[in-house]
């Protein structure tokens, strides 16, 4: 009786989430438009040559970015998994800091880095390129790739290597033939996300590609928001929904491969080579570095010299802003936290679903809960506003609305971190326990439950860290003044002429970032104690 | 296996009641006294009236609640991204609004906004303090609460004797000047959009060869107004003299000025601006009429117009409303302001967009 209760709510809970936040207001939104006018637009598009040319573009910049990101990430990624060095955790846990950067932040630092590196001008001119989008991409998405592989590498069996290695293959050739195929589950989840994320990017196609370059995220903003064009909208809108469909299901058919082997004892991982620390380190800090200390050094300058002024100012209001910038984090946080429960449960529930459930459904929540992180904010923001509005569902103006917009976003990350675990939990552990004597029960209590709380803890780290930084889905949504969240105090502390105001807007921005690496990695301390691998 | 499944039910059971609970706090809010039916005047006290607005709109503490007290209406402010998120909004949601009161369209969204049938007419007693050049709709379905002037700024210090500051929009396509403006994309920034209707109103038709030889004098565009000002602009470390603005951006440069300093660095070419109007409008299908109207009387009251400038950077509707000092002492309006008709926008904005990207950005 309590096993089919329990099944009903695995399947139900994710399921009404889904179809109530994200499915309802979406065909509600796209079914508005198509019946208005937009199915002819629809019809239309394959023949308009500039919307061919922004979805080509749309398309080869996202597979470039998740592609670099990819190749950057896995050195890291590899000495995060298999190497033991001081601040290895640090490092993990400081990774996600891009994560919750507000692009207009990131987008200045970027720009007075290329400035200061000689090449916001002449022949190696990257300000408003295409390389520009490219490089920011990679400095956003690094995280992703490096903690969700990272983390399923570190329970990967090293066994295999070291048999290949005893055959005498060469590193490079042990990693191209032995590792990467069984590494590729988590890679493929890691990339489908990175993927989605520049395939809807927006702020850094905007600031950093500069006013000549679209892409079909910011072709449905400039449609719907600026041209009032709906029709036009909603067409671009669907075409956007289906390429991530489609991308989703691929990407999901990469991932279905089942127990790759993890570790069962654990192995004190050797200690990091001085070169090879420094070179990957070095790597990292090129790319998430450089940005940061610019911003950093902005945050301290103030009164023409160096001091903590722009950080005391954060517990004093500006008359712009409704509270403090401080009141602006604590709203931050506590959405954040409920945006991370509701994620943590809907992901946890749909990744029990997705490697334990029948196949058919299996594969819809796969597919389905990914969905939300490939639709853009303005398709889910117009959604919520026109299906959420009757009772007993009119939540429009409800403050859980907000976290709830988060916690949709935040659901792929838990499952694209949990089910290539769970699916990976060899099943040779379990049938040993199973002979050793163990009940089922009992065995998956101290094998998958350990190794599934691992991941957990990753993906919500992610799920806090989205939420943190999320701007565009919140903006589209009425929201009292006294619940202003961080990123958008930011944005109109820097909307104003100001030094001072552009200080604070700086020290924000470093607070915010400050207090996401240490959230995650007081999230992450768990992990250590339930992993037992440090 | 048994008490994980029993932990799954426990946070899935929670989940479920906290969503039915934010179901059901979403709807209790209509006013608990009912309107007398025996007198004329319908009594408000006692109802929350809704403002609808951008994530601009903010004013003092107290303000808001000075309403209040007078009347006995509550104010619940809602916030939601910028004028055009917050048209768009309202358009999609039209009649069965967001809130009772909308503030924040301005007119180069307002004949969208007035196409969609978003506001239900009301002719404010306080308009009679009003300028009529600001009162937009003769129908009176907005009313208009503040003004911004969107003005071409300039870097004092960059000019001199050697090369003067620029008199007007003419000059900036002067070769003297190649390379100092720079400018936002009007398909993607309010104030670009204003630039672009004020280039419009000077020159006529002939405003497509101005642009060009804007490109021609290298004009640089940026997306919005943050890149612009602090990406190019000198205030924030570019290189560029030039760049669009506002007219409140003198004033925001001395109060918020780090260090301080006792005059702004920048100044306003008067002749440029283009006049940015904010209106109210009562949204159509709102049930609380008589609190709407007296939530629009008290934008255009004394109280809450003397608390805009410092607020939201922008000058009061009403003639009569005393300036905070830094704008009487750092502003120069423009005399006769760009204007142009919000229908004129609206027909042909797309149009007009779309030929400036070909001119500008191809």
């Amino acid at each position: 009786m309590r096993g089919r209760l329990a099944r009903v709510l695995c399947v139900g809970v994710p399921a009404a989430f889904l179809g109530l936040f994200f499915i309802y207001p979406v065909v509600s939104i796209l079914g508005l438009g198509l019946s208005g006018g937009g199915l002819d637009h629809l019809i239309g598009l394959s023949g308009n040559a500039n919307f061919r040319g922004v979805a080509w573009f749309t398309l080869w910049q996202a597979v470039v970015s998740t592609v670099l990101t990819v190749v950057v990430a896995l050195p890291g990624a590899h000495l995060i998994a298999r190497r033991r060095f001081a601040g290895r955790r640090l490092v993990r846990a400081l990774a996600t800091v891009p994560f919750v950067l507000p692009t207009v932040v990131v987008g200045g630092a970027f720009l007075a880095v290329f400035d200061r590196l000689g090449m916001s001008d002449g022949a190696f001119r990257l300000t408003h390129t295409v390389w520009a989008i490219l490089i920011a991409h990679v400095f956003f998405n690094l995280a992703v790739v490096l903690r969700t592989v990272g983390s399923f590498w570190e329970g990967l069996d090293p066994g295999p290597e070291e048999q290949a290695k005893v055959l005498g293959a060469s590193p490079t050739r042990t990693f191209l033939l032995v590792t990467l195929p069984r590494l590729r589950p988590a890679v493929a989840a890691a990339a489908s996300i990175v993927f989605l994320f520049c395939l809807t990017s927006f702020g850094v196609v905007l600031l950093l590609g500069g006013p000549g370059i679209a892409t079909i995220e910011t072709e449905i903003w400039r449609h719907a928001v600026w041209r009032g064009d709906f029709e036009a909208a909603t067409a671009l809108a669907f075409v956007q929904l289906a390429a991530v469909l489609a991308v989703v299901a691929v990407g999901n058919g990469l991932q279905r491969r089942r127990a790759v082997g993890l570790r069962t004892v654990v192995a004190r991982a050797p200690a990091a080579g001085r070169w090879e620390l420094a070179a990957n380190l070095g790597l990292l800090g090129m790319v998430l570095g450089l940005p940061v200390a610019v911003l950093l050094e902005r945050s301290f300058l103030s009164g023409g010299g160096y001091s903590f002024d722009n950080y005391r100012a954060l517990a004093v209001r500006v008359d712009l802003l409704p509270l403090t910038a401080i009141d602006a984090l604590v709203n931050s946080f506590v959405f954040a936290l409920a945006a991370t429960a509701m994620a943590v449960t809907v992901g946890g529930l749909a990744s029990l679903v997705v490697v334990h459930g029948p196949r058919a459904l299996s594969r819809v929540f796969d597919l389905g809960l990914m969905l939300p992180l490939g639709a853009s904010a303005v398709t889910l923001g117009f959604g919520m506003l026109i299906a959420l509005d009757e009772p007993p569902l009119d939540l429009r103006s409800s403050r859980w609305l907000v976290p709830v917009a988060h916690a949709l976003i935040g659901v792929p990350f838990v499952m694209r971190v949990l089910v290539p675990t769970l699916r990976s939990i060899d099943l040779r552990l379990r049938e040993a326990a199973a002979v050793l004597g163990a009940p089922p029960a009992v065995a998956r209590r101290l094998i998958d439950l350990p190794i599934a709380a691992r991941a957990l803890v990753v993906g919500a780290g992610f799920a806090f860290a989205v939420s943190l930084g999320e701007f565009g889905a919140t903006s589209f949504l009425p929201r009292q003044p006294d619940r202003m969240t961080a990123p958008l105090a930011l944005f109109r502390l820097l909307g104003t002429p100001g030094q001072q105001l552009r200080g604070q807007a700086m020290a924000l921005a470093v607070v915010l970032m400050v207090l996401t690496g240490l959230s995650v990695l007081v999230i992450e301390m768990r992990r250590g104690s339930v992993g037992g691998d440090f | 296996m048994r008490s994980m499944r029993r932990t799954i039910a426990t946070i899935a059971v929670l989940i479920v009641a906290f969503v039915a609970t934010a179901a059901c706090s979403g709807t209790d809010n209509t006013p608990a006294v009912p309107i007398s039916a025996t007198t004329a005047v319908p009594v408000i006290s006692g109802q929350t009236v809704t403002l609808v607005t951008h994530d601009s709109f903010w004013v003092s503490e107290g303000t808001l609640e000075a309403f209040t007290s007078a009347t006995g209406v509550e104010v619940e402010v809602q916030r939601l991204g910028d004028t055009g998120q917050l048209v768009a909004s309202a358009i999609l949601t039209s009649g069965d609004p967001l809130g009772d009161v909308l503030f924040g369209v301005d007119n180069t969204f307002l004949q969208r906004a007035l196409d969609a049938d978003l506001f239900v007419p009301y002719e404010s007693p306080a308009l009679a303090g009003v300028a009529a050049s600001l009162i937009l709709d003769p129908g009176h379905r907005v009313t208009p609460i503040d003004f911004g002037d969107v003005c071409v700024n300039y870097w004092i210090d960059s000019f001199g004797d050697d090369l003067p500051v620029p008199a007007g929009l003419a000059d900036l396509a002067d070769p003297a000047y190649a390379g100092m403006l720079v400018v936002q994309n009007p398909e993607t920034s309010s104030p670009g959009m204003a630039f672009l209707l004020a280039t419009i109103a000077e020159f006529g038709d002939g405003w497509e060869a101005y642009w060009s030889a804007l490109r021609r004098n290298d004009v640089a565009v940026t997306t919005g107004w943050e890149d612009a000002y602090y990406g190019e602009f000198i205030a924030g470390g570019g290189d560029r003299p030039i760049v669009v603005s506002y007219a409140s951006s003198p004033p925001a440069e001395v109060i918020y000025a780090d260090p301080p300093v006792d005059s702004p660095p920048t100044g306003v070419l008067t002749d440029t601006c283009f006049r940015q109007v904010e209106f109210a409008g009562i949204l159509t299908g709102t049930d609380n009429r008589a609190a709407a109207e007296a939530l629009v009387d008290f934008l255009l009251s004394p109280t809450f117009q003397e608390d805009i400038p410092l607020n939201m950077f922008v000058f009061p509707a009403l003639s009569a409303a005393a300036l905070p000092e830094e704008f009487i002492d750092f502003v120069e309006l423009a005399e006769d302001p760009h204007l142009v008709d919000p229908a004129v926008v609206e027909a042909n904005r797309n149009d007009w967009t779309e030929q400036w990207t070909n001119l500008v950005l191809r």
